[in-house]
């Protein structure tokens, strides 16, 4: 009999601590597969945030840093411009990447550093319990917003695709979803480009997942992935918002 | 060998290039900008890559970053912006990573001034970051000390597996001498079989981390680091005597205001009082030994710093209270004149007791 399905070989072969139903798992398979598609997990260094994704360095058969919170992008920066070699990935949420490491964030892409960022936006902080997060949609119940995000108050969410695809220096920016077999396998092709991007030395790439959170949505995991459709890509619509190689290749 | 004049902070930026440093991560802040703008003129010639990070911040990450690929690597502030480092100095200590910071110290607290200052001992011998970690701390007190300790702190960081800085201070960082730069011998550079560069598919990937969640394994691993501090503090204090063979008042100081020191103790000593000097070159570890030494003899101490009063603490918690501890101090970025030091030597040598003996 012919092995069809199989673990790839830069995920670990261990338990994950994620919680049932949690998007995560799909999602680090995602950088796995792409990482064995492209032969790179021998020279790639990934970097770990703080979060619900903190003990990442685990899960990636691959040589692994954990960063402060936020701090990934400067580590990843570190890294590369140590090792140009190298191949250099960070993997962050959304309160890492958008609230606390914002700064980290649109000056890596500004700088366009040649890594890859895999930022997993489910909406709200988890791994602390369910506070909002910079991404909690308006209106939003969270632990810190129990009275659903009052945007006179607690502000706006941040659009990252949006924000970065205005910076020079980024190069490939997309946002995708795991909330189907339909949109994850996009997020697959999304993914391994980003790391193709890095390859060429085209510069920044960074591929946003919109990710479920049952435990802290309080919703089943089925229904969390319905949330994703009907609540989230309304307001952080999915599509590539930057390519330079595409339009290079255009002209 | 040729004696080149440079300026201490340009001195410590040469120093790291020819100890193998070709990365630097910084920030600009006044006084210690020249290192950062020698940088960028000098590490492209070099091969070397200079960076402009977004904040201070940035900049000790990037430095986390390179070092965990295995490099040398360097960055500069003056104190607000080693506030800023102080989260990443944690991250670094608790990951087991050498790196090399510079603190040219300006006077503080908050945004302070830009006159030279000492008032960064307490962070930097105490409270580098949250967590139980040391780092180790140079204290040089001329440009030639500034290239010396600068190449010397990189030896240690990679020894030890751990953050050195070199603590200096504004007047430091910003005058001249005729110093002579000698290459280190050349030397094998150490082997990081830990580092994170990529497994080439040969061997076990390698994590650098300072994440425990079992607290008896960070237990552990707190009580094995502090095995090797200990080990340090035996081995690495260094320090410098002056006049110390029948001094009766001990003057401890470092930096810039150990100079001063010096020619308060010529006064002295042309006017019969037997004063001498114990300068720490590194803050930690402390020369506990020697001042313990010298309290067997002198009759009394006098610390003089640039602040409200740090350094006395050790002072006093070496020599364990057995002779008065005077204090000379100024701050916010005010300079000691040899006359004030001298008055401070003339009250121990009296003998009159002031608010801060012992």
């Amino acid at each position: 009999m012919s092995i069809v399905f199989d673990r790839p070989k830069a995920l670990s072969d261990v338990p994950t601590h994620y919680c049932p139903g949690c998007t995560h798992g799909i999602i680090h398979r995602l950088v796995a597969e792409a990482m064995d598609e492209l032969d790179i997990a021998g020279r790639t260094v990934g970097i770990a945030p703080v979060g619900c994704a903190v003990m990442a360095y685990d899960y990636f058969e691959c040589d692994m840093i954990e960063a402060a919170h936020g701090r990934a992008p400067a580590v990843a920066t570190g890294v590369k411009r140590a090792k140009p070699e190298s191949i250099v990935f960070t993997y962050q949420g959304d309160g890492d990447l958008a609230a606390i490491g914002c700064a980290e964030t649109v000056h890596a892409a500004a700088r366009g550093e040649n890594i890859t960022i895999i930022f997993v936006n489910n909406a709200i902080y988890g791994m602390t319990g369910g506070q909002m997060a910079p991404t909690t949609l308006p209106g939003q119940i969270t632990q810190t917003t129990p009275y659903g995000r009052d945007v006179v108050s607690a502000g706006y969410p941040i659009r990252v695709c949006e924000l970065l695809s205005t910076l020079e220096g980024a190069s490939f920016i997309q946002r995708v979803a795991a909330d189907s077999v339909k949109n994850v396998r996009e997020a697959k092709k999304a993914i391994k480009k980003a790391f193709q991007v890095q390859l060429e030395s085209r510069g920044f790439s960074l591929v946003e997942v919109l990710s479920s959170c049952p435990t802290n949505w309080g919703l089943t995991p089925s229904q969390a992935l319905d949330w994703i459709r009907a609540s989230m890509i309304p307001y952080y619509p999915l599509g590539v918002f930057k390519d330079k190689s595409a339009k290079s290749k255009g002209e | 060998m040729e004696k080149v004049l440079m300026k201490g902070n340009e001195a410590i930026a040469e120093a790291a290039i020819m100890a193998g440093c070709r990365h630097f991560f910084g920030y600009p802040i006044t006084p210690q900008t020249e290192v950062a703008a020698y940088m960028s003129k000098r590490l492209p010639q070099v091969g070397g890559v200079y960076l402009q990070a977004e904040s201070e911040i940035a900049s000790i990450n990037m430095v986390l970053g390179a070092s965990s690929a295995g490099v040398r690597v360097l960055t500069s502030s003056s104190s607000p912006g080693i506030s800023l480092m102080s989260e990443g100095l944690s991250y670094i200590a608790g990951c087991d990573l050498p790196a090399v910071l510079v603190n040219i110290q300006r006077g503080g607290p908050g945004l302070g001034g830009i006159q030279p200052s000492q008032a960064d001992y307490y962070q930097a011998t105490r409270s580098s970051g949250h967590g139980d970690f040391r780092i180790l701390v140079l204290a040089p007190n001329s440009v030639q000390e500034m290239a010396d300790l600068t190449m010397k702190a990189f030896d240690l960081a990679d020894k030890h597996r751990m953050p050195a800085m070199i603590l200096g201070d504004g007047i430091l960082g910003q005058m001249m001498e005729p110093i002579v730069l000698s290459a280190p011998e050349e030397q094998k550079p150490a082997e990081k079989p830990w580092a994170a560069t990529g497994t080439g598919g040969t061997r076990k990937k390698n994590i650098i981390n300072s994440l425990y969640l079992q607290p008896d394994q960070l237990e552990r691993k707190n009580l094995e680091r502090y095995e090797r501090y200990k080990a340090i503090s035996e081995s690495e204090a260094m320090y410098e005597e002056h006049l110390m063979d029948d001094a009766d008042v001990v003057l401890v100081a470092y930096g810039a205001t150990s100079r001063i020191c010096k020619n308060a103790i010529s006064m002295a000593r042309s006017k019969g009082i037997k004063a001498g000097l114990i300068r720490p070159v590194t803050l930690w570890p402390f020369p506990e030994k020697a001042l313990a030494n010298a309290s067997c003899r002198a009759k009394s101490f006098v610390c003089v710093e640039m602040s409200m009063g740090q350094m006395i603490d050790d002072v006093k918690l070496a020599v364990k209270c057995s002779k008065p501890v005077y204090f000379c101090g100024r701050t916010g970025g005010m300079v000691h004149s040899p006359e004030e030091i001298l008055k401070k030597i003339e009250d121990a040598n009296g003998g009159v007791i002031n608010e801060h003996c012992i």
